[in-house]
């Protein structure tokens, strides 16, 4: 299935992503690694460690009603893949996120930018095999 | 206050999340479908998102501390080892398998949809067999 080339929506996107990882290092000094966010909400050891984290999640679940609200639309999600795609993903995402320390938010954006040793390995790994699982599922299995 | 503020930071995020295009699992997969449907949009998410922590990390660390905790709190572990590597390629093949990733996902469930939800499950399935094979808690940040 095409997508449409979103260089200027994508790049403004981009930009207030950043500037939500900004706004998280300036009033709490934490990376906004959703990783990290999500495991800390649901198995969290204490509860002062545990209620940032669970008002960032219900912040980032609100954005897109608050889209809904202002342009009365939400925004586009297509799910290409089966429910088993999902929760067999979901479950490798989990898994692998959590040993690896960090997904394409806390690796990616927060980790890249500190010129992290760690997210410089990690990201170029993830992606790497992010394209190796779609060529597989999509062009050698032709799913 | 602190928890206003921590709300704030996740709608923003959320919101970049949503007009970028990360949330939609369709344009995910063909970024990476490089020999099929090819979409670039997402690097240029991306570039968006370091240009902005790139400078302005370094701007909020000229104080010293946040403006709601004592200190900054930056992971400064710099070892390569299997964990590493390991972790990062699995959750690269379950990325590639789902089309969600964890800062994609948490946003969408304000969609409503089920299949966000279902893969949110999954995610948390996951962390909690990580956390069977490896006893000591989640330290998900980089």
């Amino acid at each position: 299935m095409e997508t449409e080339f979103t260089p200027f929506a994508s790049f403004g996107g981009g930009l207030m992503i950043g500037l939500g990882a900004v706004l998280l290092m300036l009033g709490l000094g934490r990376i906004f690694g959703a990783t990290g966010i999500l495991s800390g909400t649901i198995f969290a050891e204490a509860r002062e460690e545990m209620s940032w984290r669970l008002a960032v999640v219900l912040g980032m679940v609100l954005s897109p009603i608050l889209i809904f609200a202002v342009t009365g639309a939400m925004p586009a999600l297509t799910v290409p893949v089966s429910p088993a795609m999902i929760v067999v993903g979901g479950v490798i995402v989990g898994f692998g996120a959590s040993l690896g320390s960090g997904c394409t938010s806390g690796h990616g954006v927060c980790g890249l930018s500190r010129l992290s040793v760690r997210s410089l390995v990690a990201v170029p790994t993830f992606m790497l095999t992010a394209a190796i699982t779609v060529f597989v599922i999509r062009h050698a299995l032709g799913a | 206050m602190k928890h206003l503020f921590a709300l704030l930071t996740g709608l923003v995020f959320g919101t970049g999340i949503a007009l970028s295009g990360m949330m939609d699992p369709a344009k995910v997969l063909n970024f990476f479908d490089l020999a099929g449907t090819w979409d670039p949009s997402l690097a240029f998410v991306m570039g968006g998102a370091l240009i902005v922590t790139f400078i302005g990390y370094r701007l909020v660390w000229r104080r010293k501390a946040p403006l709601f905790e004592a200190r900054f709190q930056v992971p400064t572990t710099s070892n390569i080892d299997a964990r590493l590597v390991g972790g990062s390629a699995l959750f690269g093949v379950g990325w590639g398998i789902a089309g969600f990733c964890p800062g994609a996902a948490i946003p969408a469930l304000g969609t409503g949809r089920w299949e966000v939800a279902l893969f949110l499950v999954s995610v948390t399935g996951g962390f909690y067999l990580r956390r069977l094979w490896h006893g000591d808690p989640a330290k998900a940040t980089s």
